[in-house]
Order: C-alpha cells, then structure tokens, then sequence
C-alpha cells in the first residue's frame, strides 16, 4: 500500500508539474500584457517597465514559469518589495490580493456544494439503481429508468433556473440559494445549498442509477452470487453484502472522478446559484483575465481530479480483495 | 510484400457469402432495431431535429421572419416601457408563435431554428474530429503496445486531468481577442472554428482510451495473429482487419457523443465562452434568459425545453442503436 501510495504520489506530482506548465504558456503565450490593464491610459514606457516589473512579468515566459515554481516551494520576493511565503501562488493582477489567500476564502463554499451534493448523487443514484434493478422488468424498474434518462438529459442551468423560479420565487418553499458559512449558522448554510445540491443531485444520479443497475444485474448472474444463493443466504444479505460489494466498484470510480470535478469548483452550478467558490474565482478572473488567479483554480481543479482519481484506486484496493495494489 | 498483402486480403466478413437469407450483421442489427418502438420514435424526433436545422430558412421564409431582425424595436406595442413582452407567454402571438427576446425584440421562434444549426454542426464536426483521431490514436496504443502505448497512455492521462471545462472558458476568450483587432467584430467562422479544435483537443482521450481496450482484446486473436505472421504490413492490419471490428464502439462512443458536445458547447455558450451575437445560439438565449427569467420566464424555457428533448431523444436512440448493435449487453 505504502509502495503503491508513493508511486501514485509522484505520478500526480508529474502531472501537476505538467499541466501547470501547458496552463501557464499557453496563457502567457496568448494573453496581451497584463501590466497594459493596470497602466492606464497615461501609459509611458517607464511607468510600463515598472509595472512589469511589480507584477514579475519582465522576463521571458519559461523563466516566469521557473520563478513561479520557485514560489511555490520556496517562496519569492515581489519587485515592489513584498515577500511572498512558501507556498507562494503570486498575486491578483486585479486586486493585488494574495493568490492563496483568496483560494482558501473560496474553498469553503466549493467544499460545501461538492460534499453535499456528492453525497446526495450517490444515494440518490445508487438506490434508484439498486430498486431498479432488483425490480427488473417490473412497472417500477421502467418507472424509475425513465426517470434516470430524463434527469440525464437536463442541464444544471436549466433544472436549476427552472427549481429556482418555481419553488424560490413562485411557491417560496426553499430559502433562496446563497452561501453562508457553516461555521455562522448551520441552519442557514443548509438552507442556502439545497437547491445547488438537489440540481447537481438530480442531473447527475441519472447515470449512477443506470449504472448502478447494469453492474448489478451483471453482477447477480455471476457464479459468486449463485453460489452464495445456494448456500442459502437469504435474498437481502445476497443482494446487498454480496452482489452489491461487487458492483460498487466501477460506481465507485465514476463517483471519484466526478467528486474530483466537484471539488474543482462546479463552474455552471456555482454561476447559476451564484455562489462565492472557486469555479465563479475562476469565471470571474478569467472575465478579468487575471492570470495568476486563474492559474490558482486551474491547479486546484486539476490537483482534487487527480487526487480523487488515488483515491479512488486506493479504495478499490480496500473494497475488492482481488485489486492488488502493487 | 505486395503479394503477402493480395494473399492476406480476405475480407473479414465471410458472413454475407454463407448465409443463405443475406443477413449481414447490418441487416440485423437494423431488423433488431425495428422492433424497439422507443427507439424508432426517437428517431424520428432526432431526424425532425435534423431536418429543422437543415431547412432552417426555407422554414424561416415560410413563416415570414428572420432571426437578426428586432422586431420588438422596430413595432412598438410588442415590448413594454421595459423591454419585457407585452403579451402573455413572452409575447406568444399568433405572428410570433414562440414570442419575442426581451429588450431586442428578435423573433424567438426562428432564433431556436437557426440554433439548432449551430449546436448540430458544431457538435457534429467535434465528433467526427474525436472519433477519427481518439480511433486512430487507441487503435495505435493498443496495437503497438510497448513505449508507443506507454506514451500515449500517459498523454490521454494528463489530458483527462486537465479541469477542460475551466479551460474553454478561459482558452476560447483569450484567443479570440488575439485573432480579432479589438474595435472589430469577432467572425462567427472564428469562434466556431476555434469551439472545435479546443474542445476536440481535449475530447479525444476517452475515446482513444476505449478504443486501446478494445484493440488489445482484439490483439491476440487468431485472425490478428495469422495477418501478422505472414507479414502484412501494420498498418494494414489495424485498418483492413481491427478496424472492421472494432465499429460498433466506435458507433457507440460517437452517438453518445453528440448530445454531450451538444450539451457542452451550450453549456460554454452560457458561460459566456461560447457563441457571441447575433449568431442564434441554444446557450446563449438560456444566459439571456437567466438573466430576466423573474420577468419573462418564457424566455428561458424555450431553448431549454428544445435542449431537452433534444439529448433525451438522442440518448433513447442511442441506446436503441447500442441494443441493437450489440444485443449481448444489458446496459
């Protein structure tokens, strides 16, 4: 486990190191000079040096790229004289806000809607499956499909303009979707994400569901489970502690990969319900093409896909015997 | 080599030859096909979805308006002191069938025609773009296997962890101010052309990554072996003898495809990264009206509803095609 952790520790090293660097050229080798924005119209090529220098974009892209890395491991000094500690990520060309700072601001709104919203795909999800496919054939197994197919082909920004104008500002059954901190008032934090959480839950357990009940149904016709059948387990521990163990595990993968979106910051749901975390950071900075911001969410977006794809592996190791992880 | 290649060229489908009622396995997959009354329906509504696009203007000359003109500015009494419809419904009328976009005053009806061509060609062109080079690309990886497969491999890693979604919304903008002076109008060509080749940049891993499994499931077999040992050249026999067996992933992959570059390219759209006036667009009408939905709601849910029909009718056909294709799985 440990060899296996490691191995997948560098290989995610490697891969951030790579898309940080393809994020980081092809912006700079794109973008017009951001010391332009911040010059004004007065602009004389002194006060421009100047400006390029403050921001750290004086020198050719591949070197900017080498002190940016730099700063993050080791910190970096600014041209107008402030430090920036270890994990330095720079600073906003629009606000002159740390880059860090404003990330961790925004991380607790992204954690909420990606946690909540996780947790409810996957009961929702999973037990539609589950219900369908131990119903095969019958009204509630089509019953439940079609439902599945119809929440699959709704998009976030239309379910959830549609839930909002119905049961916000028509009906005036839900509180109106905003963040508050957890940690202020818990009752109005749940509140505030419930029809961010229910949107993503309702457009994305479509495919949980219908995967959930092909891997189950391929699952009870295997040996295993007729084995156990013909020891004589009764049909709910075959169902749940042995056919469903066995199916959990691709369910498994796809929930890591979209947790890791999640986590990332759900652009359309956090634009749609107008919510402070890193997906609107990142549509907003990059309407204000505030390099160094967008950078920020561009790694963490990139660092919780490729973490949540370890830790999908690591537990596929813990749920089926036969995943070896060396 | 020439003549190991003449020898070797037997085709892989005897089946035409030996059945007696000419079933190909085309034939039966259509037959299969036929009987799945969902899926037949289905089809037909993705084939009206087809055919509205096409005849676009035909069917926007019939009905007498055109998607650019305001008429709500150019008739008063259509719009309020507002910009909002002065009708029920967004305006619904029996001149303006579906109403008329709040402020502008264009006709709704014909801009959700037109939008249809945008979605249909852009999505389609990504798709085929994907598939050909994702077919390409897994069929190679698999084939090879060795460093060639360990190269590619770990390119379609990185790619799939790329945060693609963030990175149209940021790539597409930038760019576009790069091509285009900025007191000058962005073509339409420009952006569409631009929405393919990024999007298909980053769409082909998954295909190419089910297409790698799929060939090296094929690799090993006794056809692929023989083709080998007696010198066919690689190439031809990733095309004259894999590719042959591999169409129905392929055919797959591809239908399930084009509602979600559909749906995506809506989705940038709504970012604000996608198509940009006056080219109607299915996303860029849904960003407009989330913007007024509390006024006119109608507004919104138009090109939403059509979205929505849209990649139900071509997920159940989908998987009528996939049913019919390959009968053995059970979804």
């Amino acid at each position: 486990m440990l060899r296996f952790l490691t191995r997948r520790l560098l290989g995610a090293a490697l891969i951030l190191l790579v898309i940080s660097a393809a994020t980081f050229l092809l912006f700079f080798a794109v973008t017009p000079d951001p010391a332009l924005l911040s010059c004004g119209k007065q602009c004389t090529p002194e006060t421009l040096a100047a400006i390029q220098h403050n921001l750290g974009v004086d020198s050719p892209v591949p070197v900017q790229y080498w002190h940016f890395l730099v700063g993050v491991f080791a910190g970096r000094d600014f041209g107008a004289g402030q430090h920036c500690p270890a994990p330095c990520l720079g600073y906003s060309f629009v606000n002159q806000q740390p880059v860090l700072q404003t990330l961790l601001d925004r991380l607790p709104a992204t954690l909420s809607v990606a946690f909540g919203a996780g947790a409810l795909v996957l009961t929702m999800g999973v037990g539609l499956g589950l219900i369908a496919a131990l119903r095969r054939g019958k009204p509630l197994d089509k019953a439940s499909m079609g439902l599945a197919l119809i929440g699959a082909s709704f998009q976030i920004y239309f379910f959830g303009i549609i839930a909002r104008y119905v049961l916000v500002d028509q009906l005036g059954w839900l509180p109106r979707p905003d963040y508050t901190p957890l940690t202020s008032d818990p009752l109005q934090w749940a509140g505030g994400m419930i029809l961010p959480w229910v949107t993503l839950a309702v457009v994305n357990a479509a495919t949980y569901a219908r995967f959930t009940r092909s891997t189950m149904l391929e699952n009870l016709s295997e040996e295993y489970v007729r084995a156990v059948r013909a020891k004589g387990l009764s049909a709910r521990a075959v169902y749940l502690k042995h056919a469903f163990r066995g199916a959990m595990t691709p369910v498994l993968t796809m929930f890591g990969i979209d947790m890791g979106m999640f986590l990332g910051g759900a652009l359309i749901t956090e634009t749609t319900f107008n919510i402070p975390g890193i997906g609107r950071l990142a549509v907003d900075s990059v309407a204000a093409q505030d390099l160094p911001m967008m950078m920020g969410t561009v790694l963490v977006a990139s660092t919780a896909m490729v973490f949540a794809s370890i830790a999908v592996d690591a537990c596929y190791a813990l749920i089926d015997p036969r995943v070896r992880t060396s | 080599m020439a003549e190991a290649m003449t020898t070797t060229a037997a085709p892989p489908k005897p089946v035409q030859e030996k059945a007696p009622e000419h079933r190909s396995p085309a034939r039966l997959a259509w037959r299969r096909f036929r009987r799945d009354r969902t899926g037949v329906f289905a089809g037909i509504v993705v084939a009206l979805f087809f055919v509205a696009g096409l005849g676009a203007p035909l069917i926007a000359k019939l009905y007498g308006k055109d998607p650019y003109t305001t008429y709500g500015q150019n008739q008063s009494g259509l719009l309020d002191d507002f910009g909002y419809p002065t009708g029920r419904f967004g305006g619904m009328s029996s001149q303006f069938w579906l109403g008329v976009e709040p402020e502008l005053g264009r006709d709704v009806f014909t801009q959700l025609l037109y939008g249809i061509r945008t979605s249909l060609l852009i999505a389609l062109a990504i798709v085929l773009l994907i598939t050909m080079a994702g077919t390409l690309i897994g069929l190679v990886a698999g084939y090879f296997g060795g460093w060639v497969d360990y190269a590619l491999s770990r390119v379609i890693d990185v790619v799939l962890c790329f945060p693609s979604t963030l990175f149209f919304v940021a790539f597409i903008p930038i760019v576009t101010t790069r091509f285009v002076a900025p007191n000058q109008q962005t073509p339409t060509w420009l952006i569409a052309t631009l929405l393919i080749l990024v999007l298909s940049a980053f769409g082909w891993p998954t295909t190419a990554r089910l297409l790698r499994g799929q060939t090296l499931s094929l690799r090993d077999r006794e056809f692929v072996q023989a083709a080998r040992v007696m010198g066919v050249h690689p190439m031809r026999v990733l095309l004259r003898e894999l590719l042959p067996n591999l169409w129905t992933p392929i055919l797959i992959s591809a239908s399930l495809n084009v509602p979600a570059y559909v749906t995506t390219e809506a989705a940038l759209s709504y970012l604000g990264a996608g198509m940009i006036e006056p080219t109607p667009d299915w996303g860029r009408m849904i960003h407009r009206g989330a913007e007024v939905y509390n006024a006119d709601f109608t507004y919104m849910l138009f090109p939403g509803l059509a979205m929505l029909i849209f990649v139900l009718a071509f997920n159940l056909l989908g998987d009528s095609v996939r049913d019919a294709l390959d009968p053995k799985s059970n979804r």
